[in-house]
């Protein structure tokens, strides 16, 4: 710099991002979809930790949801039905620079996905996981899914869902190795923000459970839950999601809950008359990575490696 | 094969205990006996399951191949793990087939077996393996059993197999191993190794390397007890297999091979090419006759640097190779048939989305579950036609184990230039048998990183697809410039998705347009034999070297007849048209099923032909004929020979009829 001396400036990153540096074009969903909302807090993240957007993957699979890497300027992987999780797992094996974001709904994560949604939370590899949870199925036009209520009216079962629904925070908490469970609103933006950048700085697969309404098919579904703030119970803790003091002011059913508490973290994810807990369940920090046996041998010089080709090739020399 | 040959000895009459063999006494131990010079020899060991047969074989097999002799062996595996022992359809065990020139195929009947017990031959007689003359090395224990319903069926076995020919040497084998391991039914295979090496003359040092090399992860003393039962064996065959009555001594020389040679199954090899590719990934969940490839790896690539994950199913497994090459990471998947029917839908999104991809196939018997353990090439349709919709894809077919080092290596560099997943169809033959070829030579380039993390010119979508050959260059995420998301929806250059009518079309045609460009840089087949004739036949895959036997033989009985191989089954070579009509009738030879000609309610127009023979008839539009079984074993050169004599004779026929 001509004659400016250092000591007279700040350090000027290389590179500023901005929140356009993450917008990747107008987003197609339904006006008041919920997916929305956790788009733009995903691109507020991705700002705030001013993470190079060639440097982010959102993966996802097939659903209203699962449009998301299209709005984002960054690399994306909009793939198969149910199998977001195997995809993004393979991105990150060989790859540590990058950060994974899974965008996944409940037919895709829990019925067509659901036996690669067991094994990603084992594997915990280290990557965001997204579950739009708005009960349906959208994109296919209201059929049940496996979160649907019991009794919703549905194309698939007119005269209301047969079965019960499944408990995705409980099925999370039974699962082996989980390390990382969070259920946050998609219409609370403060604190879908919170808990997304939380899970975004866990080490290891974080999942997020976001009740998200559709504005087609279930629009209404949520609605006792918007309209009385204290159906919604606010999980706190010094190491769980922080809570925004407008979020503190609005939701005064709060609950101090220690997130290395597995046993509370069950019983809370029991269904409770109709309180719905939000906020951090659990967290372990020390549960094994599966990153740590797939980068094996990444960065072994080609010479080194084509030596060890050739000691292989000795062993059946004859 | 119930005829009874002159040859067939007094030896072969049903033994009672009493007339068990006595050692010969007048049996030398030196190595300077008298000994039948042979151009080869077809060994097999057959057991129950988890006696060691394919242990032993394979050392044999290893053995001679570093004394000099081509060698191809086979083995022959049961579905189950543990099949009740002495039962007839679980019979285990191995074929060596070995001489003094290189051997491409399994060869036709056995010339000598060892059983270690006789039910288990019974399968091996249903499935022709054996001729009038064959000698077997019985145990003869059976004979006293405690059970008389044993003693009956051994018996009774003895008399059948000498009606049917078949010199049958009644050995205490177990006997002798008892006296090394004492109260234990083990050992017996190293032993059969030892007496194989007498009788054929290897190397006991050779040997006793290669027992130590086999077993040098149990620790010294296994090896040296296996050592020892080595030496009692290679003695034991110079007391009881030596001069009178029964003389088991054979020379098979050596032939000159250039340069260094290894030796190892077709997995192996594969496995080896995995490494040597510079591949990163290797996604795969178990099937069988694929999953050795992958037991292998996964000792291999802690020294070399890679990783073999082991998915939770067949489509988290290619799922997770398709996400890490989209990373730009070098990825595979290795699987079988059924495997093969899980992938589909990934595989369409990896043609879609044009992702680099090898899959690895090593075809068994379908449909369905099929003949998991068996061999049949009968994925190439459902290889080629993987995916719903309009999905081309590069598909290759080694022809023998150097190729299935050599393909991977290929089929990297062709993912990657072509952008496109390219299928490799190896089987259940290659998999499993030994066989020596020249030891590659590895290179730095092919190990090349496929990945670039320099800046993507912002301007250059991210299918910036050249009009003229389909071809594209690759962002790959990390590159700042070259954002952009993948989708398996119809998209545009820029991968936005779109449905109207153009986009899907020039889309369609870009991907297709990818495998005409690379069938330019192909080169017609060589054609085996003289450029033209009465007829061809043509193959692909592990069929090549029996295919070739029957023809030598052919024409060396004067007959007409040429073979072509195909590598290349998608793009097929060019020049097919040109070469099929200078033949007066074409035919492929597989192991898929067909319609026998002149079966029921089976004419020209309904009949259901072999899978090569479609896709020939298709491109070429000459009436290609095909004969093909699926007997879940190779073909045997003389039953291939015997089919095109039969075609040969009935186009003479026709062409009498018709003057």
């Amino acid at each position: 710099m001509n004659g400016l001396r250092t000591e007279w400036s700040l350090d000027v990153p290389e590179r500023y991002f901005t929140l356009e540096s993450y917008e990747g074009g107008v987003a197609r969903w339904c006006p008041g979809c919920g997916d929305h909302g956790v788009l733009t807090a995903v691109q507020r993240i991705c700002r705030d930790e001013q993470i190079p957007p060639e440097k982010v993957v959102a993966v996802s699979g097939i659903g209203c949801s699962s449009r998301f890497p299209h709005y984002m300027h960054t690399y994306g992987f909009h793939g198969l039905h149910g199998r977001a999780l195997p995809v993004a797992c393979g991105v990150k094996s060989r790859r540590p620079d990058l950060h994974v974001w899974v965008a996944t709904g409940d037919g895709d994560c829990c019925s067509i996905g659901a036996g690669h949604w067991i094994h990603a939370v084992r594997y915990n590899m280290d990557m965001t996981v997204m579950l739009f949870d708005n009960n349906i199925y959208g994109l296919t036009k209201m059929q049940t899914s496996p979160t649907s209520p019991q009794g919703l009216v549905t194309n698939t079962h007119p005269s209301g869902a047969w079965l019960p629904p499944m408990n995705v925070v409980q099925a999370m908490l039974g699962f082996t190795n989980v390390s990382f469970v969070a259920r946050t609103v998609d219409w609370n933006l403060g604190h879908l923000y919170q808990t997304l950048r939380t899970a975004y700085h866990h080490r290891g697969l974080s999942f997020v459970h976001i009740l998200q309404r559709c504005t087609a098919y279930t629009a209404d579904l949520f609605d006792r839950l918007r309209s009385d703030p204290t159906k919604l119970l606010v999980l706190t803790h010094e190491d769980g999601v922080p809570v925004d003091p407008a979020v503190e002011k609005v939701y005064t059913n709060q609950q101090e809950h220690d997130p290395a508490d597995l046993a509370t973290a069950r019983q809370l994810a029991e269904p409770q008359d109709d309180v719905v807990p939000i906020g951090l369940f659990y967290r372990n920090s020390d549960a094994p990575l599966y990153e740590t046996f797939t980068e094996h041998g990444l960065g072994m010089p080609v010479e080194e490696k084509l030596a060890a080709v050739e000691r292989e090739l000795d062993r059946f020399a004859v | 094969m119930t005829q009874k040959p002159a040859t067939a000895e007094p030896a072969a009459k049903p033994a009672t205990g009493a007339a068990r063999r006595k050692p010969a006494s007048s049996s030398k131990k030196d190595s300077t006996r008298k000994r039948r010079r042979l151009d080869e020899h077809i060994v097999e060991i057959v057991s129950d399951s988890g006696e060691g047969a394919q242990k032993a074989g394979q050392t044999f097999g290893t053995v001679s191949a570093k004394m000099g002799n081509g060698v191809w062996t086979v083995e022959i595996i049961p579905a189950e793990i543990k099949p009740p022992a002495r039962s007839r359809a679980g019979a285990s065990g191995i074929r060596v087939r070995f001489g003094s020139r290189p051997m491409t195929n399994m060869g036709d009947e056995a010339d000598l077996v060892v059983a270690f017990n006789e039910q288990v031959l019974y399968g091996r007689i249903a499935q022709g393996a054996f001729k009038p003359g064959t000698v077997i090395l019985l145990e003869s224990k059976w004979a006293d059993d405690r059970q008389e319903e044993v003693q009956r069926q051994y018996a009774e076995a003895l008399e059948q197999f000498a009606e049917q020919g078949f010199r049958v040497v009644e050995l205490p084998m177990e006997a002798a191993c008892q006296e090394i391991l004492p109260g234990t039914r083990v050992g017996k295979n190293m032993f059969v190794l030892g007496m194989l090496t007498e009788i054929y003359d290897r190397d006991l040092q050779t040997a006793l390397d290669e027992v130590a090399f086999v077993f040098h992860k149990k620790g010294e003393k296994v090896v040296s007890v296996n050592q020892e039962l080595l030496r009692a064996g290679r003695e034991f065959a110079q007391e009881h297999l030596a001069g009178d009555p029964v003389d088991l001594a054979f020379d098979i020389p050596a032939y000159k091979i250039e340069g260094e040679t290894v030796v190892m199954n077709g997995n192996q090899a594969a496995g080896l090419g995995i490494l040597a590719s510079g591949m990163d990934v290797v996604a795969m969940y178990p099937i069988t006759p694929a999953t050795s490839v992958s037991h292998y790896l996964s000792g291999a690539f802690s020294r070399v640097g890679g990783l073999v994950h082991q998915a939770e199913d067949e489509i988290a497994a290619i799922g997770f190779a398709i996400g890490a090459s989209y990373a730009g990471k070098t990825a595979c998947t290795i699987t079988s048939g059924p495997g093969l029917a899980l992938k589909t839908e990934f595989l369409g999104l990896a043609v879609m989305a044009e992702i680099p991809l090898v899959v690895w196939v090593v075809q068994r018997g379908g449909p369905s579950t099929g003949l998991p353990t068996k061999v049949e090439q009968g994925d190439l349709m459902a290889a080629l036609h993987a995916s719903p919709g309009d999905a081309p894809k590069i598909i290759l077919a080694p022809s023998d184990h150097e190729e299935c080092f050599h393909f991977v290596i290929l089929a990297r560099r062709l993912a990657e230039a072509f952008r496109t997943p390219v299928m490799v169809l190896s089987d259940a033959n290659l998999a499993t048998g030994v066989a020596p070829f020249p030891r590659p030579k590895p290179r730095a380039d092919w190990m090349a990183p496929a990945i670039d993390q320099s800046p993507w010119e912002e301007a250059v979508e991210p299918y910036d697809w050249d009009p003229d050959t389909g071809l594209s260059p690759r962002p790959v995420p990390g590159q700042a410039g070259g954002e952009y998301t993948l989708t398996g929806l119809a998209h545009t250059q820029k991968s936005k998705v779109a449905y109207d009518p153009k986009v899907n079309q020039v889309g369609s045609e870009m991907r297709s347009r990818k495998l005409a460009t690379f069938q330019e840089t192909l080169k017609p087949p060589e054609i085996h034999g003289d450029p033209e004739g009465d007829l061809l036949v043509v193959g692909w895959g592990s069929t090549r070297g029996s295919i070739e036997e029957a023809v030598d033989r052919l024409r060396a009985d004067g007959q007409k007849v040429s073979s072509v191989h195909l590598r290349f089954l998608s793009p097929m070579e060019p020049g097919l048209q040109e070469i099929f009509e200078r033949f007066r009738r074409v035919m492929t030879v597989e192991i898929n099923y067909s319609d026998p000609p002149g079966a029921p309610h089976i004419t020209p127009e309904n009949r259901r032909r072999a899978q090569l023979a479609r896709l020939l008839r298709d491109q070429t539009l000459v009436d290609v004929d095909c004969w093909s079984i699926v007997p879940g074993q190779p073909l045997p050169p003389t039953q291939i020979a015997k089919a095109v004599t039969e075609r040969l004779e009935s186009l003479e026929q026709t062409e009498k009829g018709a003057a």
